[in-house]
């Protein structure tokens, strides 16, 4: 297979790390909505509502959605490619990864993906009326609070998620470095700190998603 | 010491191969991995088999022609070390050593354990030089180098082109080896007149002849006998991405 068919194989690199690191900021504002929800669940539904609202974001979701094909796109080709240049394998091969998850980067993606499938299908297409009742209402106004709390009062429910996100974790670890190396922003002097940014990144944002329905089942 | 050894067999490129189980006794501790297998290899042509077909020629670790996959290690367990500079003393006494040959879709199987590596010269010569036109010697003063950039480049010159990069890599990526290659020149203004048309012209010749993509495992690095860095990859990326915006 002539790689030249999906750009080199640098700019395919640098578009998946490109499509990716908007995918890391992206999670922040997620986590950072999210946290809205253990504090007040009112101070939540106007953030949803901003974000359901805006034009800027309206225009922004479909700009993310095409981040998200995008980069699983180029992460499959790219990947099948990977396994097409080495046709038979080692019979014993040790274990030389130096970023521990790169190793694993197609199949925590793959979870991602389900999960996004599910995701979308439990809240965004609710929202959009695609499947489901709709989102409850309070005082005349969507309750997308509600909404979330509902699906966190079912324990088997949250463990799903937690066990998703600890997955999605082993990505971001990998990711935020890999992407910085990736578009050759690696010096000596700056590459620990990097690496060590990234690792903070993926704990960070993995615990939060974490805690956010722990908290609301056990509340 | 005694040894049991797994050694991939394969009569030609065509052959399907397998592994066959050997087993070498009295190998002195300070032998090289190599000349346990030539004592290995005279016992066979004792015995009228045919002999393990394997790759060396300098054996003091700067040629880059030895190779061997042993025990999951790209030139053995040990970090920094080619297969010829390998030491018996490694390994432990009975041990079972598993060695194969490179594995890469572009590393064909000759025999045995040599692969073809003339990929790797393909690349070289698809923009790895610098184009002088004879004539007088120009006095070495004259063009001045920062010392920092004279000792990173002679970091990156110091790969052997031994192809322990692409085996190690789980996707058989040469980055590494092109990357050393790409930063020996382009950090050196003799280098730097052809930078953009080199990284180009390399980086697609290394994508056609069948090398996987590069996802940051960092295996090359851990693995490489001469201690390239991966910060080369990353300066190949810069110059790739300034070649292909200027
Ligand atoms: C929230 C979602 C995601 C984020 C934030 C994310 C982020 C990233 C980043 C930053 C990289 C490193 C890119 C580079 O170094 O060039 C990466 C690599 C990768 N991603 Fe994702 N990703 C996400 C979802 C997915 C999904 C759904 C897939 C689907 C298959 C996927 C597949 C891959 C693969 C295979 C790699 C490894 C290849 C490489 O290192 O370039 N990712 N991801
Ligand atoms: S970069 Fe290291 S492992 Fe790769 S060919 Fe050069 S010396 Fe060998
Ligand atoms: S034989 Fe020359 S490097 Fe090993």
């Amino acid at each position: 297979m002539s790689s030249s068919h999906f750009y080199s194989s640098i700019t395919k690199k640098i578009i998946m790390s490109l499509m990716g690191l908007f995918l890391l900021t992206f999670l922040l504002v997620h986590l950072t909505l999210n946290s809205f929800l253990l504090f007040d669940k009112n101070l939540f539904n106007e953030g949803a509502h901003f974000m359901g609202t805006n034009p800027f974001i309206q225009v922004f979701q479909w700009v993310l959605f095409a981040g998200f094909a995008i980069h699983i796109l180029y992460g499959i080709i790219l990947q099948i490619q990977n396994w097409v240049s080495r046709p038979k394998g080692y019979k014993k091969r040790a274990w030389m990864e130096q970023s521990p998850f790169s190793k694993y980067m197609i199949y925590t993606g793959a979870i991602i993906f389900i999960f996004l499938a599910i995701h979308l299908g439990n809240f965004f297409f609710v929202k959009m009326g695609w499947v489901g009742n709709g989102v409850p209402e309070l005082g005349g106004k969507e309750d997308m609070g509600q909404l979330v709390i509902d699906l966190f009062s079912n324990g088997g429910y949250v463990a799903f998620y937690v066990i998703m996100f600890l997955l999605m974790g082993f990505h971001l670890d990998h990711a935020f470095q890999s992407a910085f190396q990736t578009l050759g922003l690696n010096h000596p002097t700056y590459w620990g700190f990097i690496k060590g940014l990234s690792r903070v990144y993926a704990i960070v944002v993995t615990l939060g998603f974490v805690i956010i329905p722990l908290v609301i089942y056990f509340r | 010491m005694d040894l049991k050894l797994k050694i991939w067999r394969q009569a030609s490129p065509t052959d399907k191969g397998q592994f066959v189980d050997y087993d070498v006794h009295n190998i002195s501790t300070d032998a090289s991995f190599l000349e346990m297998i030539d004592i290995l290899n005279d016992e066979l042509i004792e015995k009228g088999e045919r002999p393990v077909a394997f790759d060396h020629d300098c054996r003091e670790g700067i040629c880059g022609m030895c190779s061997l996959y042993i025990n999951g290690h790209p030139h053995g367990p040990e970090a920094a070390t080619t297969t010829c500079q390998l030491h018996m003393r490694k390994f432990k006494d009975g041990e079972t050593v598993v060695i194969e040959p490179w594995r890469a879709k572009p590393f064909p199987v000759i025999k045995d354990l040599i692969v073809d590596r003339s990929a790797f010269d393909e690349i070289i010569q698809s923009g790895g030089y610098i184009s002088v036109t004879t004539g007088g010697v120009p006095d070495g003063n004259s063009i001045p180098i920062n010392k920092e950039h004279a000792d990173l480049a002679m970091d990156a010159a110091a790969c052997i082109g031994c192809g322990a990069c692409v085996a190690a890599c789980k996707n058989a990526s040469a980055m590494l080896f092109v990357s050393a290659k790409v930063s020996q020149f382009a950090l050196l203004p003799q280098g730097k007149i052809e930078a953009h048309d080199r990284v180009k012209a390399m980086v697609a010749k290394m994508d056609e002849l069948g090398f996987g993509n590069c996802t940051n495992t960092y295996a090359c690095e851990a693995e490489c006998p001469k201690e390239i860095s991966v910060a080369n990859i990353a300066r190949m990326n810069r110059e790739f991405i300034k070649a292909k915006l200027g």
